[in-house]
C-alpha cells in the first residue's frame, strides 16, 4: 500500500499515457519515444550525482560547510552557491536533493536559494549552448540580469518566508 | 554534451576511488547514502519523465511556433511564458528550437520570456519541490520566478532589438 502510494503520481501518468494511444495513437507513440529518450539520458547522469552527493554527505564535515557557505559566510557563500549552481548537471528537480544535503550540512538559506536559482538558470554548459544557438549579446545579457535576478529574489525569498517555515524545512531536509 | 558526462564520470570515479584507498566503511555508508537520496525521489523522477513525454509529444514545436509566432503584444509574451512553465524540455533542444522560432518571425521578448519561465519556473515538477521545500516556498518561489521572467523578457527585448 505504501509503494502505491508514493508511485501514485507515476502510476496515474502512466495510466494517462495508455489512455493517450486510445484517443491518439501516433501521440502516445511519440510520447514513449520522448519518455525511453529522456529516460536514457536521466539513467546517464543519475549514478555520478548520486555517488558524489553521499561522498560530500560522508566526508565533507559540516563545520567546513558553514564556514564556507553557512551564516556568517558573507560573499564567499553567495560566490560559492552561485559557482557550484552554475557548474551542476542535469534538470533542476535534480539539484533539489543537494540542496536538502546542504541544508543538512549548514548552508545558510538564502545561499540554498541562490544555488537553487543558479541550477535552474546560469548553468556553465547550458550557456555554452545558448551563445551557439541566440548568440553573445543575448546570453551574456540574459546571464547578466539573470546573476542579479537571482541575489536578489533569493533576498526576498528570505525576507518572506517567515523563521519557523524555514526551521521547519531544515528539519524536514534531516529526514530525507 | 558527451565530454561533459564523461568529465563527470571521471571526476566521481576519482573521488570514489580516493574514498574507498581512504576508508572502506565510510565508502560504503556514503553509496548507502546516495542510493537512500536516490531511492527517496525515483517515484517522481519516473513520474516526470513520462509526463514530459506526453507533454511534448502534444506540445511539439509547431504549437509552440503557433502560439509565439502569430501572437504580439504583451498577451503574446504572457502565453509564451507560460507555455514555458509546463514545458520541460532540456536547455540544447530549448535554445535551438528558440533560434528556429526566431528565424520564423517570433519575438524576442516573446522568446525570451518563454526561455526564462523554462528554465525557471517548473509547474510539473512543484510536487517534487514541495516535497524539499513545502508548499509555500515552492509556491513562492516559482510565482517570483515568473514575474522575474517578464523582466528579463522586456530588458532583454530592448537590450537586444
Amino acid at each position: 500500500m505504501k509503494l502505491i502510494r508514493r508511485y501514485k503520481f507515476f502510476i496515474t501518468v502512466t495510466a494517462s499515457l495508455v489512455i493517450l494511444f486510445f484517443i491518439n495513437y501516433e501521440a502516445g507513440i511519440k510520447a514513449v519515444e520522448i519518455t525511453t529518450f529522456s529516460f536514457k539520458k536521466m539513467i546517464l547522469i543519475i549514478p555520478p550525482i548520486f555517488i558524489l552527493l553521499g561522498l560530500l554527505d560522508i566526508w565533507v564535515p559540516k563545520a567546513t560547510m558553514v564556514k564556507y557557505m553557512g551564516k556568517n559566510s558573507g560573499i564567499k557563500g553567495v560566490l560559492l552557491s552561485l559557482f557550484i549552481g552554475s557548474s551542476a548537471a542535469g534538470p533542476l528537480y535534480g539539484a533539489f536533493p543537494v540542496a536538502a544535503v546542504f541544508m543538512k550540512k549548514g548552508v545558510k538559506f538564502s545561499n540554498i536559494i541562490i544555488f537553487l536559482g543558479a541550477c535552474s538558470t546560469t548553468k556553465i554548459p547550458m550557456l555554452l549552448f545558448e551563445v551557439s544557438s541566440l548568440g553573445k549579446k543575448f546570453a551574456l545579457s540574459r546571464l547578466g540580469i539573470n546573476i542579479l535576478g537571482i541575489l536578489i529574489m533569493s533576498w526576498m525569498i528570505s525576507k518572506l518566508i517567515p523563521k519557523k517555515e524555514i526551521e521547519k524545512i531544515y528539519l524536514n531536509a534531516e529526514k530525507l | 554534451m558527451k565530454i561533459l558526462n564523461l568529465t563527470l564520470y571521471i571526476i566521481t570515479l576519482l573521488l570514489l576511488g580516493l574514498s574507498y584507498f581512504k576508508d572502506r566503511g565510510k565508502t560504503k555508508k556514503a553509496l548507502k547514502k546516495g542510493l537512500k537520496a536516490f531511492e527517496n525521489i525515483l517515484p517522481q523522477f519516473l513520474g516526470i519523465i513520462v509526463l514530459t513525454g506526453i507533454l511534448l509529444a502534444n506540445f511539439n514545436q509547431e504549437t509552440i511556433s503557433k502560439i509565439i509566432g502569430d501572437q504580439s503584444g504583451w498577451l503574446g509574451v504572457l502565453i509564451s511564458g507560460m507555455v514555458g512553465t509546463v514545458t520541460l524540455i532540456p536547455g540544447f533542444v530549448a535554445f535551438p528550437t528558440a533560434a528556429m522560432l526566431l528565424k520564423s518571425g517570433a519575438g524576442y521578448v516573446q522568446i525570451t520570456a518563454f526561455i526564462s519561465t523554462l528554465m525557471m519556473v517548473g509547474i510539473v515538477t512543484i510536487p517534487v519541490e514541495i516535497k524539499y521545500f513545502g508548499r509555500r516556498l515552492a509556491v513562492l518561489r516559482n510565482s517570483i520566478a515568473f514575474i522575474f521572467s517578464f523582466i528579463v523578457a522586456y530588458v532583454i527585448g530592448g537590450l537586444v532589438m
